[in-house]
């Protein structure tokens, strides 16, 4: 019952990218190479030219400059229609003069296959989104959720070697939104179609992809698989885009990491010499008892300011030292709530020697 | 995924014009292809419009003997004939466009405020008369205010009046024909800025205790003075050049400028001076439209393309 | 009191804004009521209301040979710059609407530029060029110059489609196979057709009410409707042009409502 894509899965080579409008530049040298049958998600605020990108690689806007080899075909003066690409529009795009079928239908048109096999490789797909039953249909008669699916299949019932998404769940609300991401996750997985998808939800991009670009001003600040950019972001940027952050100002002399007068424990080796920013997770942040102090450790004195309570978790807000405020998060339980310090008080945090990364001071 | 001229040491100072060439064509393809489109539609006005009135722009620089002068020009300050005709086409281009402002402003203001259905009705009274001929809509007027017409018939059988009025074939009939003509141009614009006035600021104002005629008056009428602007200016410049009904309904005793073009040309067929009149009215046109899109910084054609 | 205008003022206060809108209503629409009333009078006199009914006005429209000739030259004048300046506006209104040329408004402003350049002087520029090329008094040039008139009016109807229109069907039809000109075949032209249509109608219109041009370049074999008519206006009030002008009210009645109904049925 499957569309038979994995063979024909390819990848994509993109280098060199310029794109400038006039005197204002979008892209800027921008390479990047995507693996067959990969999942990789452009993640970046707006403006950051994530959608230009993507724009750039179905060819409906032009580069000033750069290579797209798909498979070590160059494609970038190729037209959209020859590229063979499947693309999923933030707002649809269905034609609202067809009605399902004939959606669905339109790319086979396009490539003269026979209406017996038009029929049933639109069956096919129509099965695949989860529609069938739904050919008749026009496309007002549908369910936001629905239009999505229909979207979804018309891109793919070519078996396009490539597959690209703008936003394609925006417009979802939030229940069918998570669901859509497990389910586009999940056809992903069985399809093995080269996918590169452009959010700008972090959380979006963390769930469905295999790996994750973030851009920012028309760069790629960092390439890595989602557990890694959470866990070691490179950049200022990254660490602060991707979940929250607090950042430590340290220094690095003679081999090792100071902050203030304290030699920081760190399992990374130690940087180049100069200011670095220390990146700390709110939820790597411990409150440290006095027994905690003989586990390799980086303990940071500090006072607490307010403590807000979530439910499920709560929020500290504490002062260090030199004044900068840092935020740790941690679950309620029973043993943490107990030693859980009165706004004013006096306590130790402590952050394991794993868990210190650190990035460039911009 | 290998670039293979990447190792080489100049196709790595080029890395970044990669394929520059190719793209740079194929925009320019692109553009060509567009031009295409354009193409038939600008040869066309560029042959019947632009070329037609060039020579005669060339043309109005020579005298009838063929010496490069400006006699044709000369002759506008020199003639009483020719100020008169200035005189009276400005004349009644503001009285025009004054009763159309008159006339035009409560119908336009009227329609904003009605419910959306009873709206679309009443603009029909508007649009219909917008695209019947100026001919069947002069010809209409000329029945109506004739010496034995619609309104001296009445006006006598009544009593009211023993001698017929002289309604037609004079400046009156002039200005009430071309009113009719050049409201819907006025009201069209006008009706659709007052659309885009928010009624939530109608709505403040009254809340902020104004009364309805100090809202109207602070409020609405100063929002509503771009479309007004903009109907103003295209009913001014269309009267200028008006023809047909100063022609059927002036009575040959009020001669516009446009009829004196068509009298220089086919009467006299001096094309010269023909020529001249009508360099001038182009460009006291254009600088109308200049000056308007000036100021206000929209375009006055927007009366034809909504419906 | 609809929710749109919900304003403190009662429709009683506005009485006085509906009576004076009434009658500017019925000045504009007054002419054309009178004239097709007219029409069907009995008398040569200038009778309102007329006190015998008839359509002798209608006959001695049908049954003269030089009227029908004319009306055959006007439709089929109007016709052709339909059919030449649609298609032609279309593509122009793509074009303008794809915004990549540089110079676009400068484009778009010479494409309309009949709208505002005076008639009577492209009245007297077209003879004057026709007369060196031979186009006076022909069907062709009637056709040329109301194509120059009607063509902005194709490419305002339609740009104001194609701005309603999403442009990201017609990119994902690309996307999905199609060529550009197959997208916009399949894709983008049955959702602009009301504007398409309109455009047309519109042209068709332009050209058959069009009388300053026609003045000037029709005559002889080609001479127009609106031509025989003015002529006939200038010697004397003959009531045979109430019933040609009915005629001509009740065609634009039927162009603009098969423009409403067909934006309707879409």
């Amino acid at each position: 019952m499957l569309l038979s894509l994995a063979p024909s899965a390819l990848p994509i080579g993109i280098h060199g990218i310029e794109k400038r409008f006039g005197a204002l530049s979008i892209l800027s040298d921008l390479s990047l190479d995507v693996a067959a049958g990969e999942f990789l998600t452009l993640l970046g605020p707006s403006g950051s030219g994530k959608t230009t990108l993507l724009m750039i690689l179905a060819g409906f806007v032009r580069a000033n400059a750069g290579s797209i080899k798909v498979g070590g075909e160059e494609i970038i003066t190729m037209p959209p229609h020859k590229r063979n690409i499947g693309m999923v529009f933030q707002n649809y795009a269905l034609f609202p003069h067809m009605n399902v079928f004939h959606n669905i239908a339109f790319p086979l048109k396009q490539r003269r296959v026979s209406a017996a096999e038009t029929a049933e490789r639109v069956e096919r797909a129509l099965d695949l989104v989860q529609l069938k039953g739904l050919g008749e249909r026009r496309v007002d008669q549908l369910s936001g959720g629905q239009r999505q699916r229909v979207a979804l299949a018309r891109a793919i019932v070519f078996e396009p070697r490539i597959v690209l998404m703008d936003e394609p769940l925006s417009a979802l609300d939030k229940g069918l939104r998570e669901h859509m991401q497990i389910e586009l996750r999940n056809l992903h997985r069985r399809l093995g179609m080269t996918t590169v998808y452009v959010t700008h939800d972090q959380r979006e991009a963390i769930t469905m992809s295999d790996r994750i670009a973030v851009m920012n001003a028309g760069r790629i600040e960092q390439i890595d698989q989602p557990e890694v950019l959470y866990a070691r972001p490179k950049t200022k940027f990254v660490a602060g885009f991707i979940g929250e952050s607090n950042f430590i100002p340290v220094e690095c002399r003679n081999g090792s990491v100071w902050y203030e007068d304290r030699k920081l424990r760190m399992n990374d080796p130690a940087p180049s010499a100069g200011r670095h920013l220390m990146v700390v997770r709110p939820e790597k942040l411990r409150l440290l008892a006095d027994a905690d102090q003989a586990r390799p450790v980086n303990a940071l004195p500090a006072t607490v300011g307010d403590v807000i309570y979530q439910g499920d978790s709560f929020i500290c807000y504490a002062t260090l030292r030199d004044g900068r405020q840092v935020t740790l998060r941690d679950y309620c339980r029973s043993d943490v709530l107990a030693k859980l310090p009165a706004p004013g008080e006096p306590i130790t945090l402590g952050i394991d020697a794993q868990d210190v990364v650190l990035v460039t001071d911009q | 995924m290998s670039i293979g001229s990447a190792s080489l040491g100049h196709a790595v100072r080029q890395d970044g014009e990669l394929n520059a060439r190719a793209l740079r064509s194929d925009a320019r393809r692109q553009a060509l292809g567009l031009l295409a489109l354009l193409s038939p539609g600008l040869f066309l006005v560029f042959a019947v419009i632009i070329v037609p009135i060039g020579w005669l722009f060339w043309l109005s620089l020579f005298d009838e003997s063929g010496q490069l002068s400006l006699a044709n020009y000369a002759r506008f300050f020199e003639q009483a004939s020719y100020i008169k005709t200035f005189a009276t086409t400005f004349k009644v281009a503001f009285v025009v466009t004054g009763a159309c402002v008159l006339f035009g402003y409560p119908l336009a203001y009227m329609l904003s405020q009605l419910p959306r259905r009873a709206a679309s009705i009443c603009l029909i009274f508007v649009i219909l008369p917008f695209w019947t001929s100026v001919l069947v809509r002069t010809y209409a007027w000329l029945v109506i205010l004739q010496r034995k017409g619609l309104i001296n018939n009445w006006l006598i059988d009544l009593g009211v009046i023993g001698q017929p009025l002289p309604l037609a074939n004079n400046f009156a009939g002039v200005v009430i024909g071309m009113t009719h003509i050049m409201l819907p141009f006025l009201v069209l614009p006008l009706y659709a800025s007052m659309k885009t006035i928010d009624v939530d600021c109608l709505r403040a104002g009254m809340n902020l205790g104004a009364s309805p005629a100090a809202t109207f008056r602070q409020i609405f009428f100063p929002l509503s003075l771009p479309g007004l602007a903009s109907g103003v200016v295209i009913v001014f410049v269309l009267c200028l050049g008006f023809f047909v009904t100063p022609a059927l309904m002036g009575g040959g005793k009020v001669i516009m400028w446009a009829m004196r073009m068509e009298q220089a040309t086919s009467l006299y067929s001096n094309w010269g001076a023909g020529a001249a009149l009508g360099v001038v009215l182009l460009a006291v046109t254009l600088a109308l439209l200049g000056l308007f899109q000036w100021l206000l910084g929209a375009r006055a054609t927007g009366v034809w393309s909504q419906r | 009191m609809s929710a749109e205008s919900s304003l403190p003022i009662t429709h009683w206060q506005r009485l006085w804004l509906y009576l004076l809108g009434g009658l500017v209503m019925l000045f504009l629409i007054a002419p054309s009521v009178i004239i097709v009333i007219m029409s069907f009078s009995g008398s040569t006199l200038l009778q309102f209301p007329p006190e015998q009914w008839s359509l002798r006005w209608y006959e001695s429209y049908f049954g003269s040979v030089e009227w029908r000739d004319a009306t055959i030259v006007s439709v089929k004048v109007a016709v052709m710059t339909a059919i030449v300046a649609t298609p032609l506006g279309t593509a122009a209104a793509y074009a303008i609407n794809a915004g990549t040329l540089r110079l676009t408004g400068a484009i778009n402003a010479l494409l309309t530029a009949s709208l505002i350049i005076p008639v009577i002087l492209i009245g007297i520029g077209t003879f004057f060029l026709y007369a060196r090329i031979g186009l006076n008094n022909t069907l062709t040039g009637l056709v040329i110059a109301h194509t120059v008139q009607a063509l902005p009016l194709v490419v305002l109807t339609v740009l104001s489609g194609l701005r309603s229109y999403d442009m990201n069907q017609e990119m994902v039809a690309r996307s999905l196979g199609a060529g550009r000109f197959a997208a916009f075949l399949q894709v983008t032209m049955p959702q602009l057709r009301f504007s398409i249509v309109s455009g047309a109608l519109f042209a068709f219109i332009t050209s058959f009410d069009e009388v300053v041009v026609s003045l000037f370049i029709s005559g002889g074999e080609t001479t127009t409707l609106t031509r025989r008519m003015f002529n006939a206006l200038r010697d004397q009030i003959d009531p045979t042009i109430a019933a040609i002008s009915t005629c001509l009210i009740v065609l634009s009645i039927v162009l603009l409502s098969a423009a409403q109904l067909f934006g309707r049925g879409r």
